[in-house]
């Protein structure tokens, strides 16, 4: 192990006098956290609507208004028939056709009801149900401020008022940012140390050491000791970047993070290890890497929620440690989560550790 | 004692399909250089790969420095310096970087053991803070050879050290190696597709396809030539070739450098004969005149 020293004082020495690595250790986290909170929202804003008013009067017009002035819709036309509407709604121009029916004032006080028709354009599911639901509300919100104006104080039979736990105001920043952290790593303590074994082995820098007495295990720990401190010093700059910038401070215990993050520092980059030992150059880790991050990614509950998979693709997750650290981290973050409440994450994910790093290790002296 | 000695070692690829070694022995003694010479895919790279513990051969058995290749191979790591043919230090690292490097993986210093590489080093040390990757092909050759001395080790396995290297730095490092002979002591084995390379060893093996053809001092392997050879040319080098092969008398032909080399069946030909054969064949401007032959002449008439 005496040789392990000048392993690493080499690799560090090569990865600060790599041009790109430094800047990217300190670029892609303020990337993570600085634009994709915002950039990657699930919320629905400006949803163009087009209103056919068949009515023209007092009230329908009163609609429209509380439609366009509620922030989530803008009023991109106003059309006298379905037929130039619908065209629009083709074009992609608009998301939502409001129909307003004939005489639908004159309903509205004769029978106390009238009707009002909503064509939804749902290629984009999410923005399509979303947007309905907000649109019905402001036209039940409508409809009761005319019954109280009428001084029909009618109560709704079921009043629904709802508490939003753990993130009162449904901001989407802190639910993002704690699995942003995770996906940085993936990206630079994953995809890296993989990258530089099967670069030693491209240059046949590596034949040259294994003529030394430098041990295998040696050899492994010089690659991955620099990218763990990078992993490391990452998930503590975001921290602080998601703090600076946007308040995002975990509800939890700040050492129960770095105890998670260390945990999947190892994992992922046991993996990278892994991939590098089957692969013979540079492309084909790269390829294989990336193939295996973005279906991690996709499968982790970062963009769509697991629940609602189904349930073969439930399990399947179960095999994707950014699954367990995402969790962990959102938890942490909103819930404060302590310790023993994060077991059932912690667990898989240490024997996803121990079984990344053997076949790391076996791998490792089968190939060399 | 030898301080490489091979039994019988057999080495295949593509499970058998390829045979890279088909049972080749030998011995090298302490303070020899040592040469492997054939062409490529002969099975050099795969030997040497052996030899300094870095692949595993299917069957015989390999001694480096008296220890077993395989059960004792880190011991010999200890005791060999190893030159790929392939530049092979880091090139984003400086000159002096990759031997201090090299010399602390083997727990010394570039001080301890300075006097060995003394002559190669002096020679790149004003570019020291350079980077490897920078350097020119001779210098990173040097380097190279530097790297592998640091550690002073007894044993020194070049593969194809002079493969891309002009003529002067050939001449260069083999002077250079015909030194650490001469001052260390230090047994070299040498690879190089260059047989004019041949009379620089004291005992060369010929290589081909996997076995030996000869292994013997260049002197010897030339004195044990009994053919009678011709250089030949003219005014149409591509047709004389065949023309040559198709004459009675006429052993073997091939190309070698600006004439072709031939051999004779003498109770058939003669110079004269053989000038007006080819004269009838169309050919002008013929030479024919007896040369000496070289280790290239002793290949081409070993391997057939």
């Amino acid at each position: 192990m005496k040789a392990l020293k000048y392993l690493l004082v080499k690799e560090y020495k090569q990865m600060f006098r790599n041009r790109l690595l430094p800047i990217i250790f300190i670029l892609l986290p303020v990337a993570m956290m600085n634009m994709v909170p915002r950039v990657a929202t699930q919320e629905v804003k400006n949803l163009n609507m087009a209103v056919i008013d068949c009515d023209h009067s007092t009230l329908s017009s009163r609609l429209t208004q509380k439609l366009s002035s509620s922030g989530f819709f803008n009023l991109y036309a106003t059309c006298n028939n379905y037929k130039e509407a619908y065209d629009l709604l083709e074009r992609g121009d608009i998301d939502f056709i409001i129909t307003i029916e004939d005489n639908f004032e004159k309903n509205l006080y004769r029978t106390g009801g009238a009707q009002v028709m909503v064509t939804v354009n749902a290629v984009n599911g999410m923005k399509g149900g979303l947007g309905n639901s907000y649109l019905t509300q402001i036209v039940m919100q409508y409809a009761q401020e005319l019954n109280i104006e009428a001084g029909l104080s009618v109560k709704r039979p079921v009043k629904v008022e709802p508490r939003y736990l753990f993130n009162p105001t449904i901001d989407y920043k802190p639910y993002m940012i704690p699995a942003l952290i995770a996906m940085t790593l993936v990206l630079l303590v994953g995809f890296l140390p993989a990258l530089n074994v099967v670069g030693e082995k491209e240059r046949g820098t590596i034949e040259q050491i294994n003529v030394t007495p430098v041990g295998r295990i040696e050899f492994i720990l010089s690659k991955m000791i620099p990218y763990w401190s990078v992993g490391i010093f990452i998930v503590a700059f975001s921290m602080i970047l998601a703090w600076k910038i946007h308040g995002v401070v975990p509800a939890g215990s700040i050492p129960l993070v770095f105890l998670f993050n260390v945990i999947y520092i190892f994992v992922i980059s046991s993996l990278g290890l892994t991939i590098s030992n089957y692969s013979e150059n540079m492309r084909q880790a790269a390829i294989v890497m990336f193939f295996f991050i973005v279906i991690f990614i996709l499968t982790s509950g970062l963009i769509s929620p697991i629940s609602s998979m189904p349930d073969w693709a439930k399990e399947v997750t179960r095999l994707n440690p950014l699954r367990y650290i995402i969790t962990a981290m959102r938890e942490i973050y909103l819930k404060g989560s302590t310790f023993s409440q994060l077991i059932t994450q912690f667990v898989p994910l240490c024997l996803y550790g121990i079984i990344a790093s053997t076949w790391a290790i076996i791998s490792f002296q089968k190939n060399n | 004692m030898s301080i490489v000695s091979v039994k019988d070692l057999k080495k295949s690829y593509n499970k058998g399909k390829t045979q890279a070694l088909k049972g080749v022995s030998f011995e090298v003694e302490p303070g020899e250089i040592f040469g492997l010479i054939g062409p490529d895919g002969a099975g050099k790279t795969s030997l040497f790969r052996i030899l300094t513990t870095l692949i595993l051969a299917d069957s015989g058995s390999a001694k480096v420095d008296g220890h077993d290749v395989v059960k004792e191979y880190k011991t010999i790591r200890q005791h060999i310096g190893y030159m790929p043919g392939r530049f092979s230090l880091y090139q984003d690292m400086t000159v002096e970087e990759n031997l201090s490097f090299f010399a602390t993986v083997f727990n010394t210093t570039i001080e301890e053991n300075y006097h060995l590489v003394e002559d190669i080093y002096k020679q790149i040390e004003p570019f020291k803070t350079r980077r490897a990757g920078k350097l020119s092909g001779g210098m990173k050759q040097k380097l190279a050879l530097s790297c592998a001395l640091i550690h002073a080790p007894h044993v020194l396995f070049l593969d194809e050290p002079t493969t891309g290297v002009d003529p002067v730095s050939r001449k260069e490092f083999w002077d250079m190696l015909q030194r650490l002979k001469r001052n260390f002591n230090l047994s070299i084995i040498v690879s190089t597709p260059y047989m004019d390379e041949a009379v620089q060893c004291d005992r060369i093996a010929l290589i081909q396809a996997g076995s030996f053809l000869t292994i013997d001092t260049p002197q010897s392997i030339i004195s044990n030539y009994t053919e009678t050879l011709w250089a030949v040319c003219s005014n149409q080098m591509h047709k004389l070739l065949n023309d040559l092969r198709n004459i009675n008398g006429i052993k073997t032909a091939f190309a070698f450098g600006e004439n072709h080399h031939a051999t004779v069946d003498t109770t058939v030909l003669t110079i004269d004969s053989l000038k007006a054969q080819l004269a009838i064949m169309g050919h002008r401007n013929i030479f024919i005149n007896e040369v000496e032959p070289s280790i290239e002449d002793c290949f081409m008439n070993l391997q057939k």
